[in-house]
């Protein structure tokens, strides 16, 4: 199955439905904006919807931000749109440390003005055996990582959430180890598929979505896209990573899509797309095998699930 | 207060109260409003419903012991049943609604996922006490045989409660809550038994 070329829109489609708006008084505005509506991006869905593939059909905003994972605001899927409220996603900075040329602290402002933010719609597949088509903003990791100029030895990349507790009720609990910590191979960073989100349907990204950035690496399980980005570091060895750290027979560092290697408590073989009534096949690296399965050759892919 | 007949009369009120949360389900499935992921919304509703009735028809046994509260072991049979029922509809969701009658993957998924492999025995055990509930029943079986059978209701209880932890995936206050309370009651069970005045022969 064909999917990917199509679903990539350039940034010259993209018109001017969503720009990072650098005055406090504009961003202001558009934060009233996207926080009174459900319902703007209802009208001209057709930049979406025409870069789909003829199988999948979007997902609603509502969908996309009522029903996530996000255990910094609770381990309930309603929980991120009911406790993210008080969450404060601006001013942000992210700090980039460990084997790069300058190690520093950028404000995302300055990162969102040196890169191109285009449209992506992604399936997403969560590793609890459902999925969504989400239409993304943002930017190709790999621009930002040909910024900082990442020293040969670093071999991996490390991603860490923003730890704020007062904001985020789930981290007042111990469910998982905080902050959140996710990795991934250089190759796999520099893959054009893997991109840095900052926006969806042309809102800026809504806090229970990882605002205002996270990353989004669709041919893996969602939990591999770490949301609400405060550090990044690289390094030569492989990085601890949160599900894994918590429950390694569950949840590998690579986490590839992959129908044949079973989860012990979710048959991987099938998935529910939000929407629909039956299940469907659950596609090889989520259906993005063209793209990225050169990475994985030489490896045994049961035995680094 | 607590007589046999006030619980008795306390039994169709119970009843509709106990039978109206699967009555708001299916309305809400039906119509739409179960949520972005309905087929699972309305399986974990069930299910929880089913466990904590099973932990309520416990607890209404060691309430009995209390003096005052004697009867109130009048209701055990119906919130058993209503446990089943539950039990029933849980189960059912996940073979029709959440897999479609794909009896092959169901099979598979009964073996191979330990989670599914609890409630499932759990749901195997239920059968034979909500089908020995009847008077009729406990008549033809004789009290003996018939309680004996009915101590099948712990390692339901367990079970249950068990497929349910493994289920969650991170934050396992909930059912541990659950296993906490059956095994407290498990426990004032053998307390009693091993405390039971012997008789002197």
């Amino acid at each position: 199955m064909k999917i990917l070329g199509s679903e990539i829109t350039p940034y010259k489609t993209y018109l001017n439905r969503r720009k990072f708006i650098k005055g406090s008084l504009a961003s202001a505005m558009l934060a009233t904006v996207a926080s009174s509506a459900f319902a703007n991006h209802d009208s001209d869905l057709s930049i979406y919807t025409k870069n789909l593939n003829e199988n999948d059909k979007l997902n609603s905003y509502e969908e996309i931000t009522t029903y996530n994972n996000f255990y910094e605001f609770g381990t309930h899927k309603k929980h991120p749109h009911l406790n993210s409220g008080n969450f404060k996603p601006r001013p942000w900075t992210i700090k980039i440390d460990g084997l790069v040329k300058k190690p520093q602290t950028f404000d995302l402002e300055k990162i969102l003005s040196n890169v191109t933010i285009e449209d992506r719609v992604y399936r997403l597949r969560c590793v609890e055996a459902w999925s969504m088509v989400i239409p993304w903003q943002g930017f190709q990791l790999s621009e930002l990582i040909k910024m900082v100029e990442p020293l040969s030895s670093a071999k991996y990349v490390q991603f860490v959430t923003v730890f704020r507790p007062e904001e985020m009720p789930g981290q007042q609990k111990r469910t998982i180890i905080w902050p959140y910590r996710e990795g991934l191979r250089m190759d796999e960073a520099m893959n054009p598929l893997t991109i840095l989100a900052t926006g969806l349907y042309g809102h800026e990204m809504p806090n229970q979505n990882g605002a205002p950035i996270r990353l989004v690496v669709p041919w893996k399980y969602g939990f591999k896209s770490i949301k609400s980005i405060v550090e990044i570091r690289f390094l030569d060895t492989q990085p601890e990573t949160s599900w894994e750290t918590l429950a390694p027979w569950e949840y590998g560092f690579y986490a590839n899509v992959n129908p044949n290697v079973n989860h012990p408590r979710w048959s991987q073989g099938t998935e529910r797309r939000i929407g629909e009534f039956k299940r469907r096949e659950t596609l090889m690296f989520n259906g993005y095998e063209e793209e990225v399965a050169h990475l994985y050759k030489d490896l045994d892919l049961t035995k680094f699930y | 207060m607590f007589s046999t007949r006030n619980f008795n009369r306390s039994k169709p009120v119970l009843f509709i109260i106990i039978l109206f949360p699967s009555l708001l389900w299916a309305f809400q499935f039906v119509t739409g409003n179960l949520g972005v992921n309905p087929i699972e919304k309305l399986m974990d509703e069930l299910g929880l419903m089913a466990l904590r009735l099973i932990i309520i028809t416990l607890m209404i046994t060691t309430l009995s012991n209390i003096r005052p509260l004697k009867s109130i072991v009048v209701l055990r049979r119906m919130i058993g049943l209503f446990a089943f029922y539950y039990v029933c509809l849980h189960f059912s969701t996940y073979i029709v609604l959440d897999h479609f009658l794909d009896i092959q993957f169901i099979i598979q998924d009964i073996i191979k996922r330990p989670f599914i492999t609890f409630g499932f025995i759990s749901f195997l055990f239920l059968i034979p006490l909500a089908s020995t509930s009847t008077n009729n029943m406990i008549k033809r079986l004789g009290f003996k045989l018939w309680k004996k059978i009915h101590y099948l209701i712990y390692p339901v209880a367990i079970l249950a409660s068990m497929h349910f932890y493994v289920l969650v995936r991170a934050d396992k206050t909930e059912p541990v809550i659950y296993m906490g309370i059956i095994i407290l009651l498990l426990l004032h069970r053998i307390f009693k038994r091993l405390t039971r005045p012997q008789l002197v022969q």
